[in-house]
């Protein structure tokens, strides 16, 4: 079996989890992209490992350690996704804004305030949602 | 070409067609479905390429805790049963350009790499649960014990996460 | 040695393995596959009688002798009965569910050893009594215990109903929680049998069963498999009364039937698993070993049944006797004690074996250090335990029926204020209509 086969697969689902992580919006979605990639790696690893004839099997070692990382990460990451949604009422990656560049979120609500009428930049559009605030504020009063 | 080799690509296409699936299927919980799919090729490519224990954890750890885990946080964060909309962002098209990029470099890089190697899979080279336990606990202790303080890390993290919020929110009103 | 001089053969390596022809295999996975149908039939049965006995109840005993085919009616009804799809459904998840259920249920008995080597009737071969075995065996029990759970929970989900999801995500959470404990309960067997093979673990268990020297994972292992096949006391998930029926509420016919059949035969395949780890496989109870041609040939079959029925007794006399836990109790056996208790005894049972592994130390000492070990620990618990908290004591205050707008039962300490009596001039009351208030109010407060 040529080395390319697994080379090859592991290359795709890495691209493919790229667009994943950049592509989609749900952030449970986007740490599936991230499990798609950390799958790349493990495929490579485990090629590798039988390529080499890898008599201290570091490959598959390797692998067995990824995977207890992605474990660890997936408990991480969907722990900080539900106090994200308790607070925010939703787990839009794009509208999670409480962060963003202040002038631009003020400059968003701005125009928001001043009316629907003027189109919106596509970075306003995000910013200027004041839905997570609102949401925040009632849950935490 | 040999047997081996025909199973490969069968389990590596069912692996990136699933995967293509994975990022672009409008339904929350499809998605995790095929990355169940993806995943259980990758097992399978596993198997085939001698890494017998690490394909039984594959199917044990990824298949059957941590894919059950991101079904239970689509299903806590309300995932309605049929097709969504706007689940991707605006910027698709950046996103899927870039990882078209990625995936071409990555191709190109392999291929240029490693263009007539080959693999072969044979009694010695297979890890079994024996080789691996002897692997990492005699070669591989240090990243082991280094792994275990993540793992207790990631835990007390996890703990912390999903606690803070009722003391924090007594304390701020 | 004795028994291999007498003709009984067991599987030495796993190369016995993978030998069979393909005719053979096949009889043997439609055997396993015919075998566990009757044997559902049969425990349904079973769990009916026993139950009803237990409850001074007669059972179902009309159809066919002691009423043993009416299961197989009750599977001929449910076949027959109206095939419902539940309208917000996702159609092809809520198909698949039941069918992935099923399929992994069946499929953990590919490992599972029935006996030793046998001849096959009519041939001159040998085989196995095992459709196959793997090195990582085990391993592989619980991956697919595991990946059965994905029946549970889409089918939970994709009934698009509240009960349902409640109910799958219920037992997912069960599932994965008793998971973590089962599998630290194997892991002091794995390190006495030195293999993660069913029929070696079943050859290692030929001087003792692990049940005596493990007793502590034996316990474990018993506790979470109850947890895992989501049985009473623990079947928060088809609780009937929060959940209706937890995540097959909106199921019917056969697919409601296929649910059924999964259960049953997740008790099976967790009691044949615990047999095999613990109570020495297939190999004859002590004074049915004693006779030499007890571990040889079919008869290992009826051992390894007979062993496997005294676990699903036990399923079911669990059922006829301990209510139900509540769901934040289970969740706190399981997480706070049955895993840290896991955990120690894992550590304990690798020190121990570790040293007399290596011979490093005596066996006195290692008793010594128990017993000193657990006075310890006794000493710690007895000057550690400080007085229990007192409550503090709930201030006295009048009870207002309509507390925030609703009607509201008395608080512990409150009392119930003594109803007027309606249409009771007062002065001229009469007295056995006081009497009866009075009852009334008592019985009130009792509750």
């Amino acid at each position: 079996m040529p080395l390319l086969f697994p080379l090859v697969v592991a290359a795709l689902l890495f691209a493919i989890g790229v667009y994943g992580v950049l592509g989609r919006r749900n952030a449970v979605l986007v740490l599936m992209g991230v499990e798609l990639m950390l799958n790349a790696v493990n495929l490579n690893l485990v090629a590798f490992d039988a390529y080499l004839r890898d008599v201290l099997h570091g490959g598959q070692v390797l692998t067995l350690y990824v995977i207890a990382v992605a474990a660890a990460e997936v408990g991480l990451g969907l722990a900080i996704v539900l106090v994200v949604f308790r607070g925010h009422g939703h787990i839009d990656a794009d509208r999670m804004r409480d962060l963003a560049d202040r002038d631009a979120v003020d400059d968003a609500i701005a125009a928001e305030s001043a009316g629907e009428s003027a189109a919106p930049s596509r970075s306003g559009v995000a910013g200027a949602d004041p839905e997570p605030v609102a949401v925040t504020a009632a849950v935490e009063s | 070409m040999s047997v081996v080799g025909l199973l490969f690509l069968l389990m590596g296409a069912m692996a990136v067609g699933s995967a293509l699936l994975v990022v672009t299927t409008a339904r929350l919980v499809h998605s995790a479905l095929w990355l169940v799919v993806t995943l259980g090729a990758l097992a399978g490519c596993y198997l085939l390429l001698g890494a017998e224990f690490v394909a039984w954890v594959q199917i044990l750890i990824y298949v059957g805790a941590v894919v059950v885990l991101l079904l239970f946080a689509l299903m806590l964060t309300r995932a309605p049963t049929g097709v969504q909309t706007g689940l991707t962002t605006g910027n698709r098209v950046v996103a899927a350009a870039t990882a078209g990029v990625v995936g071409l470099v990555l191709v190109t890089v392999v291929v240029a790499g490693f263009g007539g190697a080959r693999v072969s899979v044979d009694e010695e080279s297979v890890g079994s649960a024996t080789s691996m336990g002897d692997a990492i606990f005699r070669h591989w202790v240090l990243p082991f014990e280094v792994l275990s303080v993540l793992l207790l890390a990631a835990l007390v993290g996890a703990i912390v996460l999903s606690r803070g919020r009722a003391s924090s929110g007594e304390e701020t009103p | 040695m004795i028994v291999q001089a007498l003709g009984v053969r067991t599987v030495d390596d796993l190369s016995e393995f993978g030998t069979d022809p393909w005719w053979l295999s096949l009889i043997k996975a439609v055997l396993i596959f015919v075998f566990l149908l009757l044997l559902t039939l049969f425990n349904i049965w079973f769990e009916r009688r026993v139950v009803a006995r237990m409850q001074h109840r007669a059972g179902p005993n009309k159809n066919g002798p002691f009423g043993l085919l009416q299961s197989l009616a009750d599977a001929m009804k449910l076949m027959l009965k109206e095939d419902i799809m539940v309208k917000a459904a996702d159609r092809l998840l809520y198909v698949l569910a039941p069918v992935i259920s099923v399929i992994m249920a069946f499929l953990a008995f590919a490992v599972i050893p029935f006996g030793p080597v046998v001849d096959v009737p009519f041939t001159d071969r040998q085989t196995p009594l095992q459709l196959t075995d793997l090195p990582v065996g085990v391993l592989f029990v619980i991956a697919v215990a595991s990946v059965g759970i994905y029946g549970i929970v889409l089918g939970g989900w994709a009934s698009g109903s509240t009960y349902s999801l409640l109910g799958g995500m219920r037992s997912t959470a069960q599932v994965i929680s008793y998971e973590v404990a089962m599998s630290l309960a194997l892991v002091a067997v794995f390190l006495y049998a030195g293999s993660l093979s069913t029929s070696e673990i079943v050859n290692a268990q030929q001087r003792l069963w692990y049940a005596l020297i493990l007793l502590p994972s034996f316990i474990i292992f018993w506790v979470s498999m109850v947890g895992e096949t989501n049985r009473a006391p623990f079947d928060m998930p088809e609780a009937e009364g929060e959940l209706v029926a937890g995540y097959f509420t909106e199921y019917s016919s056969m697919k409601f039937a296929m649910f059924f059949l999964a259960e049953y035969i997740n008790m099976v395949t967790v009691s044949a698993v615990a047999t095999t780890l613990f109570l020495g496989g297939w190999r004859a109870p002590w004074p049915l070993s004693l006779w030499d041609g007890a571990n040889a040939g079919y008869w290992p079959v009826l051992w390894f049944l007979a062993k496997v029925m005294m676990f699903m007794f036990v399923f079911v006399w669990l059922r006829g006797t301990l209510p139900r836990v509540r769901y934040d109790q289970f969740m706190a056996l399981g997480w706070k004690v049955l895993i840290p208790v896991a955990l120690l005894w894992t550590v304990a049972v690798a020190t121990i074996r570790a040293m007399t592994l290596d011979g490093g130390l005596d066996r006195r000492v290692l008793v010594g250090g128990a017993l000193v070990a657990v006075l310890l620990f006794l000493l710690l618990s007895i000057v550690g335990e400080r007085a229990p908290k007192e409550e503090p004591e709930a201030e006295e205050q009048p009870f207002d029926p309509f507390a925030g707008g609703y009607p509201v039962p008395p608080m512990p300490g409150q009392r119930l204020p003594r109803p007027e009596p309606a249409g009771v001039v007062p002065g001229g009351a009469q007295p056995d209509q006081e009497d009866d208030t009075a009852r009334r109010s008592a019985t009130e407060e009792g509750d």
